[in-house]
């Protein structure tokens, strides 16, 4: 087949799946947090109010897309759908299958972490744009955050990367298929690099504790205070998207990926990809949200060390494993 | 606003580095107008505050966007008439307002109260004061994690066990919130039958899911980092500024209209007063969860030792005659749970002296907003949010 149709298709196929889980999954948090907080959750459209995403769509395109009149009209009209893409870019890498993925690029790993780090770009374009002063200070917020949680996400992403001496996620996978989870297997360093992984990537998709951007009680909705109808629609949309594909990179790269027995690889890995993505919302609907010092504090201070002394010993582990094997 | 030694002392402990003699508050900082919209100023409340980046240099609060001339309208209404609006001056605990009312107009006209009409509102005061900190609890855990996050989950929560209390009142008076329960000499509803059981019943629930709130948020370690030392305001600068309540007694001072100054029957209850010495906002919950578990211990106490007798002085007063409105002036407060609520009235008004010729009230909430300006310099912006939960200023109460 000619490569560029192929990839077209890919393309295609990965945007929808992705959107589409996406919607269903704002449902899910809806649904989950209601039950955990003793409600309800969605119940008016359609069964169990599994419609909702769509008539939430609906709402939201029809409302008017209002621009401030002080704002930087360009900015501030591509920085939504850049979010997207960029959310959207990073799941082309990530396999569901062993021939279900996209893109299996030999630097997957390196074309995650930098698209990831991009997403502060359109945020801050966001922000500034806005020409609001909340949404300057969550921009401020985000660009410090991100800027200093990608240090400790990339020495966590580093030690399976080391120890499966591969950057692309099918072999990362395949080398866990072979050996064992690294969340498991070797004691120590894949589960650590788990541990930073998990709340390093939070704050760089701004979830709860480390949402300090958008924190809503203190900034009213930080860089989406000025965005109205789809141009907030889409912002959300990439919040959810970009939790959806840290959950499925963490499934890949400390949980073996599609590996699992009695039933098919891309079943595994959606149940393990919703199941970090359902740990994330109890997460986020459990704890409250640091501050903004004390979370650059947590990264400096014990991320980064910490990570350090993880890829070191992750390097040395390697080293003896392979000298005696 | 000149420095006393002892918030210079809180500003630097706030934050050491910080100069604020060095800023020129005109020229070099951002000026963000947090309120009179914003999720977490609790009503309509606005802070200027001049920022150095996140830090803040000066604070300008500004009060008035809830004014609604209860005062100016109690000249002009009978005594009757006041107690239903004063229900909405503190709307988290309109038991408490009434009974100030009524308890300054009982002063005026020299009306006493039976035993049992006192040991009813002693109960619905405490009950009331459980339903309105569980009401701060719920909103304090939203200004520290939001309304999408861990803290909406025990707002949800403590509104559940607020439900409860509501429920409990409605049984007795008919209404949910705006009970109109209070008499000038006695109390309109009397106890129905059954309503013990029921009372026992809710404050039963709540005890037990008090520790599960703890664990969701007070021992919480990134609760803790966010409310210790941040804050802090010390006894001697409450007192300076009239502070009383939650926030006097977490800054160390031992101060309780309850115990102190007794009304109601506090006089035959023994009220064991929280305090703690820290004065920050961790403090001042700790204090408020305390008094819970006091009120819930004075409930249980009370609610099957209502002493029979009359309910009322003599028939109910429906229309005090001008002739019985004394031309003199009293004053008369209660422990609301924001602190010393008092109610001055001057008799001897229009309607032929059955309006208030003159009638101030003072309400915790106006004073305790007088530290922010005090002890917001240093912090950031999170923290003036969360100090603004911590001291839980009921707008409704501040502007009348």
């Amino acid at each position: 087949m000619n490569p560029w149709l192929r990839g077209l298709i890919y393309a295609v196929v990965v945007i929808n799946v992705f959107l589409t889980i996406t919607a269903w999954s704002i449902w899910f948090e809806r649904k989950f947090s209601g039950r955990m907080q003793s409600r309800l959750g969605p119940t008016f459209y359609g069964p169990m109010g599994l419609l909702q995403p769509v008539v939430d769509g609906i709402k939201l395109i029809q409302k008017e897309f209002l621009i401030p009149i002080n704002a930087d009209r360009l900015l501030f009209v591509i920085a939504p759908p850049l979010t997207v893409v960029l959310a959207l870019g990073t799941a082309a890498v990530v396999p569901f299958g062993a021939d279900i993925i996209a893109a299996d690029l030999d630097i997957g790993v390196l074309y995650l972490l930098a698209l990831g780090s991009l997403t502060i770009i359109p945020v801050w374009m966001s922000g500034w744009s806005s020409n609001n002063k909340y949404a300057m200070l969550g921009a401020m917020r985000a660009v410090a955050q991100g800027v200093s949680y990608e240090i400790p996400l990339v020495l966590a992403s580093l030690v399976p990367v080391i120890l499966a001496g591969s950057m692309s996620l099918s072999d990362i996978v395949r080398f866990q298929i072979k050996h064992g989870w690294f969340a498991f297997w070797p004691p120590g360093p894949g589960f650590f690099a788990f541990l930073f992984f998990l709340p390093a990537s939070l704050a760089e998709a701004n979830r709860i504790p480390f949402d300090i951007p958008e924190a809503e009680s203190e900034l009213i909705a930080g860089v989406s205070t000025e965005y109205t109808g789809m141009g907030f629609g889409l912002l959300y949309l990439a919040e959810y998207l970009h939790t959806l594909v840290i959950s499925a990179v963490a499934s890949v790269l400390f949980f073996g990926g599609w590996d699992g027995p009695f039933a098919p690889g891309l079943h595994w890995m959606v149940l393990k990809t919703l199941g970090l993505f359902a740990g994330i919302f109890w997460v986020r609907w459990s704890l409250v949200r640091f501050r903004s010092d004390q979370l650059m504090s947590i990264c400096w201070r014990y991320l980064v060390p910490g990570g350090l002394i993880l890829v070191m010993s992750a390097g040395l582990w390697v080293h003896f494993h392979r000298g005696s094997g | 606003m000149e420095m006393i030694p002892h918030v210079a002392k809180a500003r630097r402990r706030a934050n050491p580095y910080l100069d604020l003699g060095s800023y020129d508050p005109e020229a070099d900082l951002m000026v963000l107008n947090l309120g009179p919209q914003h999720p977490s100023t609790h009503g309509v409340f606005r802070l200027k505050l001049y920022l150095d980046g996140e830090i803040i240099v000066k604070v300008v609060p500004f009060v008035g966007y809830l004014h609604r001339g209860v005062e100016k309208l109690c000249e002009k209404l009978t005594m009757v008439q006041l107690i239903p609006i004063f229900d909405k001056n503190d709307y988290v605990s309109p038991m408490m307002n009434e009974q100030s009312l009524v308890m300054a107009f009982e002063a005026l006209l020299g009306i006493e109260v039976p035993r049992r009409a006192r040991y009813v509102r002693t109960l619905l005061a405490e009950l009331q004061r459980i339903a309105s900190h569980l009401l701060w609890l719920g909103a304090f855990a939203m200004d520290l994690g939001g309304a999408l996050g861990g803290g909406s989950t025990l707002f949800m929560y403590c509104f559940r066990e607020r439900e409860l209390i509501l429920d409990v009142f409605e049984d007795l008076t008919g209404c949910r919130f705006h009970y109109n329960t209070h008499m000038i000499g006695g109390n309109r509803h009397d106890v129905p039958a059954g309503w013990a059981t029921k009372v026992h019943a809710a404050i039963n629930a709540i005890e037990t899911r008090l520790p599960e709130y703890e664990t969701f948020l007070i021992t919480n370690d990134i609760y803790i980092e966010r409310t210790r030392g941040v804050g802090v305001v010390d006894g001697q600068l409450s007192m300076d500024l009239g502070i009383t309540g939650p926030v006097l007694r977490a800054g160390g001072v031992d101060h309780d209209l309850r115990r102190d100054a007794p009304y109601h029957c506090y006089d035959e209850i023994e009220v064991r007063v929280a305090t703690a010495t820290a004065g920050d906002c961790e403090a001042r919950a700790a204090v408020r969860m305390a008094e819970i578990r006091e009120s819930i211990r004075l409930v249980r106490e009370l609610i099957d030792n209502i002493p029979e007798g009359p309910l009322g002085a003599r028939k109910p007063i429906k229309t005090p005659l001008a002739e019985k409105a004394a031309k003199g002036h009293a004053y008369a407060a209660v422990e609301s749970p924001r602190g010393e609520l008092g109610i001055y009235v001057i008799g001897g008004g229009d309607n032929k002296g059955a309006s208030p010729y003159r009638l101030k009230i003072r309400s915790p909430s106006l004073h305790v907003l007088g530290c922010l300006p005090y002890i917001l310099p240093g912090h950031s912006v999170s923290d003036a949010v969360a100090v603004l939960g911590s001291v839980d200023p009921i707008m409704g109460e501040v502007d009348r």
